[in-house]
């Protein structure tokens, strides 16, 4: 299957500085109940976009449309806590973001986000702050050299899991890594019978 | 590292249970191929993996270590007089047609609706002995962790890593760093497994397990039984640690002996001596340690909108000067220092994987019997699968929840995440026994506060939040 790919992107930045910004704040749960994975850009945030009968509020960080050129999306500590649904970077994508910069991002979210072509930044604490602090900033994120550089051209090193990595900037699914382990997992699979 | 020393340098029990189960080492270029024993599927997290197998022309591998079952979207009233059921929406339905479908295509075995078996699936994977010490346990589906407390490796994945469990019966993984959290010391009376999990939360944080697998440590723990320890594990995800542990020993064995898919006999006997096996070494060490005094932790709630936001529920909410934290002050509508018994209840939830079980419901029983919810609060249980339904009923439970003026309904998540159509109204305030407090969770503008099945009934009784001890002294003194 074919995947997006992702080398570097050039973009500016849309911050949330809220702390803990859960799964649930991704995409509300009632939007759980689909069978497809396309579409859900409009559940992106939607308790942060939409009123309780569905008007846009205008006090929302995030636009009706998506976010435009801002398709860095830098957030607060521990973001994308909360559960195992891959329904939030879906979200997230369809809605037009690229990638998360935070100080630290979810396990699961993170591990989710890299098989779908969502690329999950982590940058140190003084960073983090400074990013925070300049919405709007135009910031590059170069995965072939783990580098991301702000807009005045502080460059910052970044880890992303080499395995993850290397099928992101392929465009590779992971699963065809695995199926090619068939022989392994017979063996081992005869081995504890 | 030779294989001699190797052999010699201590290990944790996740070593062991991690080493039991590689496949395909980890390596600087890619992940361990992992083996995975048991896989649990149920229809909010599994459509698009099989949309993705059906693309691909690919089998599930083996159905037989696969089990799935219907919680999250199914509704918790009864079915309409023409038998069908009350879903909230028809997305809700269609999602679950698509697992019963699924399930059929691929023969993968399914507690349908209807199976006396049904239920949660962290309380039926348990109950029905499927989980066991030893295994590697995952589902799409965070609170995965909760098998942990049988001394199994069990985590949450996400529906792509669902789609390669079907396909290859393996996920891709780099070796988390361990944590052990020790509980010293034993509890107080009316103090229970949630409290340690929230004192643990309000100590650590909700990442303070980031990229680590806890295992739980100490007096407290080892004296827990396995629902309190599944309560403990089920919550090692809201410190931000996919895996919760408990070393399995005769409390464990006690009660998977006799159970639907446990093994019997001699197999049973030989599982014994092998799970022994399955500790910590006295000289293993730890990533990271933390150490909470059980002697000192009370009935706790959350006052806050992540779960780390927990404290005594006789105190006051904690002052602070964190912008995040005055946030969710005013969403939750608890000023720093206001009494948390100054807080009025509109309704009260009492379920979900962490706290559903027959002695969750016994807890809340117990404070409950005799007494009556207070005018205005809506008190819902909702027992965590068809097997504790039963077991409540034969004990009388449901007699004494209705007679006390709360619904008992039929098995599932329910308020948990609220996806069935079981949610409250804007601005309520919701105390729940679940595991999250998150912004909307429960409803949109929906207030949690997260607390044990007695604290959550003692609630429900006075109106306002307060210590359930005050009822279990007043208990004790008829008798």
């Amino acid at each position: 299957m074919s995947r997006d790919r992702f080398e570097r992107l050039t973009a500016r930045t849309l911050v949330v500085p809220q702390a803990n910004i859960d799964t649930d704040q991704i995409i509300p749960a009632r939007f759980l109940t689909t069978t497809a994975r396309d579409g859900l850009g409009k559940a992106a945030f939607y308790d942060w976009r939409y009123t309780a009968d569905g008007t846009p509020k205008n006090s929302s960080p995030f636009p009706p449309d998506g976010p435009g050129e801002r398709q860095i999306l830098v957030a607060g500590p521990n973001f994308g806590c909360g559960s195992s649904r891959e329904h939030a970077p879906w979200a997230l994508l369809d809605y037009g973001f690229r990638v998360v910069v935070s100080s630290d991002i979810a396990d699961i979210f993170k591990s989710n986000a890299v098989k779908n072509g969502l690329l999950p930044v982590e940058v140190p604490a003084d960073i983090h702050a400074r990013l925070l602090a300049s919405p709007g900033a135009t910031v590059s994120v170069d995965l072939e050299s783990n580098q991301l550089v702000m807009e005045d051209e502080t460059t910052v090193a970044f880890e992303v899991e080499p395995f993850a990595r290397h099928c992101l900037l392929e465009g590779i699914d992971p699963l065809g890594h695995l199926l090619s382990q068939d022989a392994a997992i017979a063996a081992f699979e005869s081995e504890a019978a | 590292m030779d294989r001699v020393s190797e052999r010699a340098s201590p290990r944790t029990l996740f070593d062991r249970l991690w080493d039991r189960h590689v496949v395909v080492s980890e390596t600087e270029d890619h992940p361990a191929t992992i083996y995975i024993d048991l896989h649990l599927v149920h229809e909010v997290t599994s459509p698009q993996a099989f949309s993705v197998l059906a693309e691909r022309g690919l089998k599930v591998r083996r159905p037989d270590l696969t089990m799935a079952t219907i919680d999250h979207s199914v509704p918790t009233l009864p079915a309409r007089p023409d038998g069908t059921l009350p879903y909230a929406t028809e997305a809700a339905a269609r999602q679950v047609e698509q697992l019963q479908a699924n399930c059929a295509q691929h023969g993968i075995p399914l507690l349908d609706l209807g199976d006396t078996r049904r239920g949660i699936v962290h309380v039926i994977g348990p109950e029905l002995g499927l989980t066991l010490p030893g295994k590697t346990i995952v589902c799409g589906d965070s609170h995965t962790s909760t098998h942990g407390a049988f001394g199994a490796l069990a985590f949450g994945i996400g529906t792509t890593e669902v789609g390669h469990v079907l396909a290859t019966q393996c996920v891709l993984q780099r070796k988390p760093k361990t944590m052990r959290v020790t509980f010293d010391g034993a509890l107080q009376p009316g103090v229970g497994a949630k409290d340690m999990a929230l004192a643990m939360l309000a100590t650590i944080g909700a990442n303070g397990g980031q990229g680590h697998a806890i295992e739980f440590a100490g007096e407290a723990v080892r004296t827990l039984s396995m629902e309190g320890r599944m309560t403990l594990c089920n919550m090692a995800i809201e410190a931000g640690a996919r895996v919760g542990l408990i070393a399995p020993d005769e409390t464990t064995f006690a009660w998977i002996e006799g159970r639907e898919f446990a093994p019997a006999e001699a197999d049973w006997d030989a599982a014994i001596a092998d799970w022994r096996t399955l500790r910590s070494d006295e000289d293993a060490t730890f990533d990271k340690e933390a150490r909470l005094d059980a002697a000192a932790i009370e009935p706790m709630i959350t006052y806050g909108v992540s779960p780390d936001a927990a404290a005594a529920v006789g105190k006051a909410a904690p002052p602070s000067n964190d912008q995040g934290a005055r946030d969710a002050a005013d969403y939750m509508q608890i000023e720093p220092g206001q009494a948390f018994a100054e807080t009025a209840v509109d309704r009260v939830f009492i379920g979900s994987c962490t706290n559903s079980r027959l002695s969750d419901l016994r807890e809340a029983a117990r404070v409950m019997r005799g007494r009556k919810v207070a005018d205005g609060v809506v008190a819902l249980v909702v027992p965590g699968s068809e097997q504790v339904r039963r077991d409540a009923e034969a004990e009388g439970l449901d007699r004494i929840f209705l007679a006390a003026g709360a619904e008992w309904r039929e098995p599932g998540c329910s308020m948990c995440i609220a996806m069935n159509g079981d949610q409250g109204a804007p601005g309520e305030l919701v105390v729940s026994t679940s595991n999250r407090n998150f912004i909307g969770r429960q409803g949109k503008d929906v207030r949690t506060v997260l607390a044990g099945p007695a604290t959550a009934a003692a609630c429900a009784i006075a109106g306002h939040l307060t210590d359930p001890r005050r009822y279990m002294e007043e208990m004790r003194d008829v008798a």
